[in-house]
């Protein structure tokens, strides 16, 4: 993972060298040193408390390390940087709030400026087209808040793409998403993804629903960590090494389950009721197909 | 009628328009942002902090409204430093507020001859403000709507989207104190018309009206601005003609138009905004 390269290479997305870092003196991950080129779609994966969004959040230039160094698109982290997209957890919007899903996606333009700021035709015809890309455009009028959580959710893919990234970090995207939106909006990253040629970091809990799309993984457990493709690095001797006890990592139609033996230490990347109702080759380029079917 | 006019020419009552106007215009897109940013309890705790500051300010004998804006500033500082969380938010409001009201029921029985400027200051007393006092409302309206004008944008951004606004590199801890500085103004302004115990009816009504009239920010504000100085104006005159203090006016203004907004114009007009969903450039942005 981590091969000497030239630095201020903006194509290395992200590299960390050597990086620690620690919240209220625990320590949440140490010597982190690995690093992610164009094009990749890297899964963090780990169980809650691991400091999968802590990382996000090194990157995004709010949060320092303790130790070592990290270089995003080639340069030291800054707060604002505009070659990154930002994707939250859904959290719905007041049903009564005044803003329209256009509204939200213009945010994602000029939000950060100063000043009142009207939006010149030039960004309105690029909020509409990134609106019509993301197949958002028959509900783009009505108030936020009264749209379906994946709904709701394209139109925050649309809002974090609107600036042309080079890096797209998800912060668990699919969170209380049903299974058809979660494939949806799946698609529709990975779709960018493919098509852009850029670098997309997936926080998730659960791999399955994007596992045709990762090409990288990371998994962060208890301070410790473990990078590379999926075949490398979910097996059951990496997982165990990592959680320091018996780990079982188990494929069920071409889906990833890992389960410990022991409770309490263990995580399960798989919710069992999910099981049956997807295969994991769904998510291929492309926009979802039958995308505005709500269920 | 012929009575209304005569009444405009008098000096207190142009000194009263003139500053209602004024008063208005910052009232109406501040309660939006009370509104979205759920602080109607911080702007009581203002208010009701805005009279301590006037009550020592006349215990002194400086201008009321000098000790309102500095009643209010120093717990829009208090709230902004030790309230980070909004769990948290709320608790200090409450420890502020109830000190603060203590400190001016000392002022009370400090100074004996209170009665008739205490009830003025709690009820509203918009058409005995001085001219002197009407030059300083208008500078600090003035200085709030600038204010207001730099941040629009960003703080729009952290009100509606807090996470995406932080991750985007919107100062959204230090647009937080500012906020509350800009409600500090604002609530100092609008104690004029209305009083400290009916402060809500200007920083929230309008907001919470306008909300129900459209989906788009920009107008939203428009209509928050409009109904504000419909509340202001209508009460104002409405008082002159009547000899009912200009609150109870402003009071009902405002509770009528929140209904009709909400029952009778909202669905209308929010069902016209959605019927043409599909001709988005058709549309003026927000």
């Amino acid at each position: 993972m981590a091969e000497p390269v030239a630095r201020s290479d903006p194509r290395i997305s992200v590299r960390f060298d050597a990086a620690t870092l620690d919240y209220h003196d625990r320590r949440v991950w140490t010597d982190l040193s690995l690093e992610f080129k164009e094009p990749s779609f890297v899964a963090i994966l780990g169980p809650n408390g691991s400091g999968k969004t802590s990382l996000l959040r090194v990157i995004l230039g709010l949060t320092p390390l303790s130790a070592g160094s990290v270089e995003v698109l080639g340069q030291p982290p800054r707060r604002g940087n505009p070659g990154i997209g930002y994707v939250p957890q859904h959290q719905s919007f007041d049903q009564d709030l005044p803003l329209r899903g256009r509204d939200l996606v213009q945010l994602g333009i000029d939000g950060h400026r100063w000043g009142v700021g009207r939006p010149s035709s030039a960004d309105r015809r690029r909020v509409s087209e990134v609106i019509e890309a993301v197949e958002a455009t028959p509900y783009a009028d009505a108030p936020i808040g009264r749209l379906s959580g994946g709904e709701q959710q394209r139109l925050r893919i649309a809002q974090a793409i609107v600036g042309d990234p080079r890096l797209l970090l998800c912060d668990e995207p699919l969170a209380s998403l049903d299974l058809h939106h979660q494939q949806e909006i799946t698609d529709l990253i990975g779709g960018w993804q493919k098509r852009t040629g850029r670098t997309v970091l997936f926080v998730t809990h659960d791999v399955n629903p994007i596992l045709s799309l990762v090409d990288r993984v990371l998994f962060v457990v208890n301070g410790r960590w473990a990078a590379g493709t999926p075949d490398e690095v979910l097996t059951s001797e990496r997982m165990s090494d990592l959680y320091g006890s018996h780990v079982d990592v188990m494929r069920v139609h071409g889906r990833i389950l890992v389960v410990s033996e022991s409770t309490g230490s263990g995580f399960e990347l798989e919710e069992p009721h999910h099981l049956p109702e997807i295969h994991a080759g769904g998510g291929s380029g492309g926009l979802g197909p039958g995308a505005r079917n709500v269920p | 009628m012929d009575q209304l006019i005569h009444l405009l020419g008098y000096p207190f009552v142009q000194n009263a328009i003139a500053a209602g106007i004024v008063i208005a215009i910052v009232s109406g897109i501040v309660s939006r942002f009370v509104v979205a940013r759920n602080m109607a309890f911080a702007v009581h705790a203002l208010a009701e902090l805005g009279f301590t500051g006037s009550a020592g300010a006349i215990l002194v004998g400086v201008s009321p409204v000098i000790g309102l804006m500095a009643g209010t500033t120093i717990t829009a500082l208090f709230i902004g430093t030790l309230g980070v969380r909004v769990r948290e938010r709320d608790a200090v409001v409450g420890v502020v507020m109830a000190f603060g009201l203590g400190l001016g029921v000392l002022f009370l029985t400090l100074y004996p001859h209170y009665a008739t400027e205490a009830i003025a200051i709690l009820f509203g007393t918009i058409t005995g403000v001085s001219t002197s006092d009407v030059l300083l409302l208008l500078l600090i309206g003035a200085f709030t709507l600038v204010t207001l004008a730099i941040v629009y944008r960003p703080l729009t951004f952290a009100t509606v989207d807090p996470e995406v606004a932080e991750a985007r590199g919107v100062p959204v801890r230090g647009l937080a104190i500012v906020f509350l500085l800009i409600m500090a103004a604002a609530v100092a302004e609008a104690v004029q018309v209305v009083g400290v115990l009916l402060i809500l009816t200007l920083l929230i009504t309008p907001g919470a009206s306008a909300e129900r009239l459209t989906a788009r920010p920009g107008r939203a504000a428009v209509y928050s601005v409009a109904i504000a100085l419909a509340c202001v104006l209508g009460g104002i005159l409405l008082a002159l003609v009547t000899n009912v203090a200009v609150s109870v006016y402003v009071t009902s203004l405002s509770f009528v138009l929140y209904l009709g907004s909400r029952f009778l114009v909202g669905p209308t007009l929010l069902g016209r905004e959605q019927r043409r969903p599909d001709q988005p450039s058709a549309s003026l942005p927000g």
